[in-house]
């Protein structure tokens, strides 16, 4: 897959979902979204590895997935709104996946937010 | 004749769903955002619209990346609300018009709006939270409600030019729907403001923007849909760019509005949660 250049690649620390992105994540993306289905939830909490399986994910992805590497799966292909399904299902709010992606714990995230969150300010 | 006489854009953050069905509104960090709420809701039970066309976008739950439509109408009886991972919200479920759906949908193709027509389509929090935002949470809602999901997701969303055009579309249809010359209907636009939540710029805000935006909505709209993709992402963060759904409802308003009400707070869990109210105040001039 070729490289293209777009006018928003030099948004900083943004993982824009074009077509480039989703043929990447397709697969991971799906399966991410099949956990909405509650049988598949306690199936992917009997043996996550053994889940996985059945989707064609790249040797990265799978170990993102499984080592639950929020960043790294946004920049294997991953979009934000499928791999939450992955969070909600761990438990995590949308705040501790933002601390993970962006460095911080989920506490100095929160505080970040309520200090009126990232901004050209600092 | 069917008028669009109001117009609602609000945030569509889960947690404030969550908060709301978990009765968290009074505890100290979700005070401020609800207090902001007050008077939308009361304004709400004064003028009781019959049906609500609401733009929102799905979030992987009617949707895959198998089918990304970019404008999809559900003309279905009813929509239950989905299964986003957590198990369903414990709401009611969600009455459609599908007297008027199919309307907008046949009137809108024909306008040059190239619709997805849906009927098995669950609801996911983008379209239930701002309805429990405005009403609360009763045993049914007082409303009916047809679901315009707008892609917001995969790049690139529509245009904020062709999504004001939209609006304006919607309010022709409406004009021309025969069955209920008294229906009075609200279009909503949801999600916003500025938000981001991926990658290491996760926890964007953009006030200053968010602030224009809100000014601009009421008095310069059509300037408001000048700005590129581009722009949008870059000053309202990726998932900001849900804002151009707000021009759908902007556009099925009336040139000039009044405006009724507005609240700005941050933070709603990741995101800059914005509600606004318009009245058309030249609700029997055709646009």
């Amino acid at each position: 897959m070729t490289s293209t250049a777009h006018d928003y690649d030099d948004i900083p620390g943004t993982y824009v979902f074009d077509a480039e992105h989703h043929r990447k994540g397709y697969h991971l993306n799906m399966m991410c979204m099949s956990l909405n289905d509650p049988e598949n939830r306690k199936r992917f909490a009997e043996d996550e590895s053994t889940y996985l399986d059945a989707w064609e994910l790249t040797p990265e992805q799978r170990v993102a997935v499984l080592e639950r590497d929020w960043l790294g799966m946004l920049q294997l292909g991953g979009n934000i709104y499928y791999t939450f399904k992955l969070a909600i299902f761990d438990g995590l709010s949308m705040q501790a996946v933002g601390g993970a992606m962006s460095g911080v714990t989920e506490a100095e995230f929160q505080q970040m937010m309520i200090n009126g969150g990232r901004n050209s300010d600092g | 004749m069917a008028e669009v006489l109001y117009g609602v854009a609000t945030s569509h953050v889960p947690a404030i769903g969550a908060a709301i069905d978990h009765g968290k509104e009074e505890q100290q960090y979700w005070r401020p955002l609800f207090e902001g709420y007050e008077g939308a809701r009361k304004w709400m039970a004064d003028t009781k619209p019959d049906v609500i066309v609401l733009a929102y976008n799905d979030h992987a739950s009617a949707f895959d990346l198998d089918l990304i439509p970019t404008f999809a109408i559900g003309v279905a009886d009813k929509f239950p609300i989905a299964d986003e991972g957590y198990g369903p919200r414990q709401i009611p479920e969600v009455i459609g018009h599908p007297e008027l759906a199919w309307h907008l949908a046949e009137s809108l193709i024909l306008d040059g709006f190239d619709m997805t027509i849906c009927n098995r389509m669950p609801v996911d929090h983008g379209l239930t939270v701002p309805l429990s935002i405005m009403y609360g949470s009763p045993e049914e809602w007082p409303v009916k409600v047809i679901p315009l999901a707008v892609n917001v997701i995969q790049y690139p969303p529509p245009t904020g030019k062709r999504c004001y055009a939209l609006g304006q579309a919607i309010r022709r249809a409406v004009q021309s729907f025969e069955d209920d010359k008294d229906l009075k209907v609200a279009v909503f636009g949801t999600g916003g403001m500025s938000h981001q939540l991926q990658g290491e710029r996760a926890g964007w805000v953009n006030t200053p923007f968010d602030t224009d935006f809100l000014n601009r909505l009421t008095d310069d709209p059509e300037g408001l849909t000048e700005i590129s993709h581009v722009e949008l992402l870059r000053q309202a963060g990726s998932e900001g760019i849900e804002l151009v759904m707000w021009l759908i409802m902007r556009g099925a308003l009336s040139r000039r509005v009044r405006e009724v009400h507005r609240h700005y707070h941050v933070p709603a869990s990741n995101t800059a949660a914005g509600l606004i109210v318009f009245e058309s105040s030249e609700a029997n001039v055709l646009l």
